[in-house]
């Protein structure tokens, strides 16, 4: 009798599941569809919130980010924010060092008097964002080798230090304007314009690394870092390159990282190390905060938590003026004390079917099945 | 008929406890070998310091007649050479046929390999081994969710999926319902036979490893204490007093 | 940079004045960073806002110096009350976080320390404060310069002393010291045991809170406090502990007049603004210098 069910059974799945694992399913397609139509609605309806907006298709890319490591390779960083500042630095100092001298314009005396024509500012910031995006990924190799022999905690504190240090570091160097920071090249045209055109990139980025990641967890890689995730040292002892996949990902976060720092200096216009490229404290913890509130470890999580955490912001900047951080802080330490599992993390619990997780069948025959 | 694994004076010591002292063991290609042994008499150990876990104190270990003492865990995997737990460890968060896909063997993975999808035959492949430990209606479940016993079989097939040349296993049959034994020893012997994987067992269940391997090595206090055809070892009174001796 | 090495070769004497001052800066830090031991040995939680401890201790100082009283009898007040925060933080907060992983009590934590920076930001804004202790400065001669100390270092120096012998004291005598640290042995012998594991965590995340005010009072008044200062001295309690190990009370005190001493010699060596990157830079040596050691085990830092 077990053999004939399980024929059965067989049959089923060959038909059901005929390639390897699909990359998106109904459900994404409804989801993307409505962030599409929001991303592009959004502007048009509330011009005034262009740059809110912006920035928060730069918050779900964070949590995106965050969540391949976090979420997807069980390696806690406290640091990601590292890669931002290092591509907000890689892409001004690109942008401005292609046309002139990068000491003298950064020069605390008298910063920014160069004038770029819109064709430099253009190439500038085309190439300004290649080079953040590889020389963050470059970074992370490198810092990689420093840090992977680290687990747990020590992963943590490791990579918050490198995030600090560096916000120290860049404040002590006076050929990139030291502490006091430097003006970015400034945008030829109006300012709508500008929003305009930083609002489509960041929209870009988000939904770029969206469908890259989404594509990603449907190779191999995706199980491997899960793997790497559940226990590490049965992963080395089946083989599998761990060191390989924990620098491929962190070079994958660091690379988009890489681009979204350079978005976010040449929208800010203003870069210094300290509040600017390298907030440990504030954009360093939303990532985590906002991957842990939407669910880690799933492709929705982080995006839905990055949307909800920064409605939460806003509405704490307009109802808690003056205590907004503080609340802010609070809103996190509920979310990690009393909401672990994060929203998608919590229906995966509740519906498991949704997420095309089977269950135990309560049925008495499944025992016998098993032997 | 030679020696896939030679194990050569090799000894480890933790602190004061001195775990394996001056061991020598052949694991000869095709065969069954198996090690048994009392309670913390180094067993563990030994696996530990073949599959590259830790250094050794002295001693050397080949594998085909490569010196591989001073390798790294994931480099002895790649050669061919794998290991269960005996607290037996899977992916508890994916489920059996993402644990199945993911032990794929890694001997010849290129930087571009990692971001390949899986093709048709591995899912198969998965399947079909699934099915030959038992497991196959479990397929889809979160992994963590099995039992101890589903979860043993589990890491077996994993381990059959990486294709390796020798299994080192960790008490495959502890924690398995008595009735389905017979069962697994049955697996175990098919894939020495028709895999053709040379095994090397540690088993506490006298009845299991008298029945299966070709050739014992007992282990007492860290020390080789007998080794040779499963009848001889039986009847070797040192082996009798070592485990009556233990308890 | 070469300037400041060349001159601690032809002035031998500031060797001593670093020295000194480094030592009586890292007195405090093993303060601090025995408190982080305590906790995350008895009861494995991370606590990334002992600094913020730190330096809520130090604003008890400055406020009651403020008031016209010495900054020095705010160290009982303080004392009392950060035991009082941190019995209340542990009931509210660590309390559900001891038995989840660790990632989550570090979070959880951070979370704290940012709530604390931004509510004494508010409360006493972002100025650079000192408790004036108004104590004398004094300077003798050694090796051909002069080397001053302040009379409150030498006295904060004492007082450290005096608190580590007490904590230490409390621990080998007391009742509940001994359960403290039979239940840093094992949590579910001592639960079976009969002792009351729960009054053990909330007491030692309490005396952690208690150890680092004290640690906070002293610094308001040889050094300088800031609302966002406390990461920093997070971090210090991390490196100590790290390089330390959380058993060893020696060991932690050697680390942290090591660091103390580092610290110095790198904001000299380096320029006052580097002070801050030689601490975090220690931390990634330590950590770098963990992984080369249990890599000749095989085996990774956790
Ligand atoms: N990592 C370690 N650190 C310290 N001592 C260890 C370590 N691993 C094993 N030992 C000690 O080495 C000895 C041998 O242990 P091992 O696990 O190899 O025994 P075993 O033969 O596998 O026992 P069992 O049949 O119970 O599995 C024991 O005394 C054990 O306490
Ligand atoms: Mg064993």
């Amino acid at each position: 009798m077990t053999s004939v069910t399980e024929e059965k059974d067989r049959e089923v799945a060959t038909t059901a599941e005929p390639t390897a694992r699909r990359v998106f399913t109904f459900n994404d397609y409804m989801m993307f569809g409505a962030i599409l139509l929001f991303g592009i609605l959004g502007p048009i309806l509330f011009p005034n919130y262009t740059f809110q907006i912006a920035v928060l298709w730069l918050m779900v890319l964070f949590a995106q980010t965050w969540d391949v490591m976090g979420g997807q390779m069980g390696y806690n960083s406290l640091g990601n924010i590292f890669f931002f500042g290092a591509g907000m630095y890689i892409c001004a100092v690109t942008q401005i060092g292609l046309f002139t001298d990068v000491g003298a314009y950064t020069s605390p005396s008298d910063p920014g008097t160069f004038n770029f024509t819109p064709d430099q500012y253009y190439i500038g910031v085309a190439v300004g964002l290649v080079f953040a995006a590889i020389g963050s990924a470059l970074l992370a190799a490198v810092l990689g080798w420093i840090v992977f022999g680290l687990r747990g905690p020590y992963f943590a504190i490791g990579t918050l230090g490198i995030a600090l240090a560096a916000g120290e570091l860049i404040g002590a160097w006076e050929w990139v304007g030291a502490g006091s920071g430097f003006p970015i090249p400034v945008y030829p045209g109006s300012g709508d314009g500008k929003s305009l055109f930083y609002y489509a990139l960041c929209f870009g980025a988000a939904i770029a690394t969206f469908l890259f990641l989404k594509w990603l967890y449907s190779t191999r890689f995706g199980l491997a870092i899960n793997a790497i995730r559940d226990d590490e040292e049965k992963a080395e002892a089946m083989g599998i390159h761990t060191m390989r996949h924990k620098t491929a990902a962190w070079m994958i976060s660091a690379f988009f990282l890489g681009i979204s720092g350079g978005l976010f200096g040449n929208m800010t216009g203003f870069i210094e190390p300290l509040e600017v490229a390298f907030p440990v404290a504030t954009f360093g913890i939303f990532m985590v905060a906002m991957a842990l509130l939407g669910g880690k470890g799933t492709i929705w999580g982080p995006v839905l938590g990055a949307i909800l955490f920064h409605i939460l912001k806003e509405a704490t900047w307009i109802y808690f003026l003056g205590w907004q951080w503080v609340a802010l802080g609070v809103i996190i330490i509920i979310n990690i004390v009393f909401f672990q599992q994060g929203i998608v993390g919590w229906l995966q619990e509740r519906y498991p079917h949704w997420f095309g997780i089977e269950v135990e069948a309560r049925s008495p025959g499944a025992k016998e099945a098993a032997e | 008929m030679s020696n896939l694994i030679e194990v050569r004076n090799v000894s480890k010591a933790f602190g004061g406890v001195v775990a394996n002292d001056s061991i020598s063991i052949d694991v000869p290609e095709g065969q069954i070998t198996g090690l048994i042994g009392p309670n913390g008499s180094g067993k563990t150990t030994l696996f530990n310091s073949i599959v590259g876990y830790h250094p050794i104190d002295s001693g050397s270990i080949r594998f085909k007649g490569e010196e591989i003492s001073n390798y790294k865990v994931q480099q002895i995997a790649r050669l061919g050479m794998l290991r269960t737990f005996q607290q037996t460890r899977i992916y508890a968060n994916m489920n059996c046929i993402d644990n199945m896909l993911i032990s794929v063997p890694h001997r010849n993975a290129t930087f571009f390999d990692m971001f390949k999808p899986y093709p048709h035959e591995l899912y198969d492949k998965a399947e079909s081994l699934l099915e030959f430990v038992g497991l196959y209606t479990k397929r889809k479940l979160p992994s963590g969710d099995l039992s101890f016993g589903q979860q043993k079989l589990l890491e077996f097939a994993m381990a059959l999926m990486n294709e390796p040349e020798v299994l080192l296993l960790d008490e495959p049959t502890a924690g398995i319902n008595p009735t389905l034994i017979n069962g697994l020893i049955d697996r175990l012997k098919r894939a020495n036979t028709e895999f053709g994987i040379t095994l090397f067992v540690i088993e506490h269940n006298m009845r299991v490893i008298m029945n299966m391997a070709d050739t014992i090595y007992c282990l007492a206090h860290g020390e080789l204490l007998a080794s040779g055809k499963p009848a001889d070892i039986q009847n070797d009174q040192r082996v009798i007093d070592a485990y009556l001796g233990a308890h | 940079m070469l300037d400041n090495l060349n001159l601690l070769v032809i002035a031998p004497f500031l060797n001593v004045q670093l020295l000194l001052d480094g030592l009586f800066i890292g007195a405090i830090f093993a303060l601090a960073a025995y408190g982080l031991a305590l906790v995350w040995g008895v009861m494995n939680v991370k606590n990334l806002c002992q600094g913020e401890f730190v330096i809520m201790g130090g604003y008890f100082a400055w406020y009651i110096g403020d008031m016209g009283i010495h900054p020095m009898f705010a160290m009982p007040v303080a004392i009392v009350g950060m035991f009082a925060f941190g019995w209340a933080t542990y009931k509210i907060m660590i309390a559900r976080v001891v038995e989840k992983d660790m990632f989550t009590s570090l979070l959880a934590t951070f979370g704290l320390a940012i709530v604390i920076q931004q509510g004494l930001n508010l409360a006493f804004g972002p100025e650079v404060q000192v408790a004036d202790s108004g104590f004398p400065t004094r300077s003798f001669d050694l090796l051909g310069g002069s080397i001053t100390v302040a009379e409150i270092k030498f006295y904060s120096f004492l007082i450290c002393c005096f608190l580590a012998t007490a904590v230490v004291a409390f621990m080998k005598l007391s009742r509940m010291g001994q359960a403290i640290r039979a239940t840093a042995q094992d949590v579910r012998a001592a639960k079976v045991m009969g002792i009351d594991t729960e009054q053990v965590f909330a007491f030692t995340y309490a005396l952690n809170a208690a150890i680092c005010a004290a640690a906070g009072v002293l610094i308001s008044m040889i050094w300088v406090i800031q609302p966002f200062y406390g990461i920093t001295h997070s971090i210090r309690s991390f490196v100590i502990v790290t390089a330390a190990g959380f058993g060893n009370l020696a060991g932690v005190i050697m680390a942290a007049l090591g660091l103390g001493v580092a610290e110095q010699y790198g904001g000299f060596v380096f320029g006052a603004e580097m002070q801050q990157v030689t601490v975090v830079g220690m931390l990634l040596l330590v950590l770098i210098w963990r992984q080369v050691q249990m890599s000749r085990y095989r085996q990774a830092v956790q």
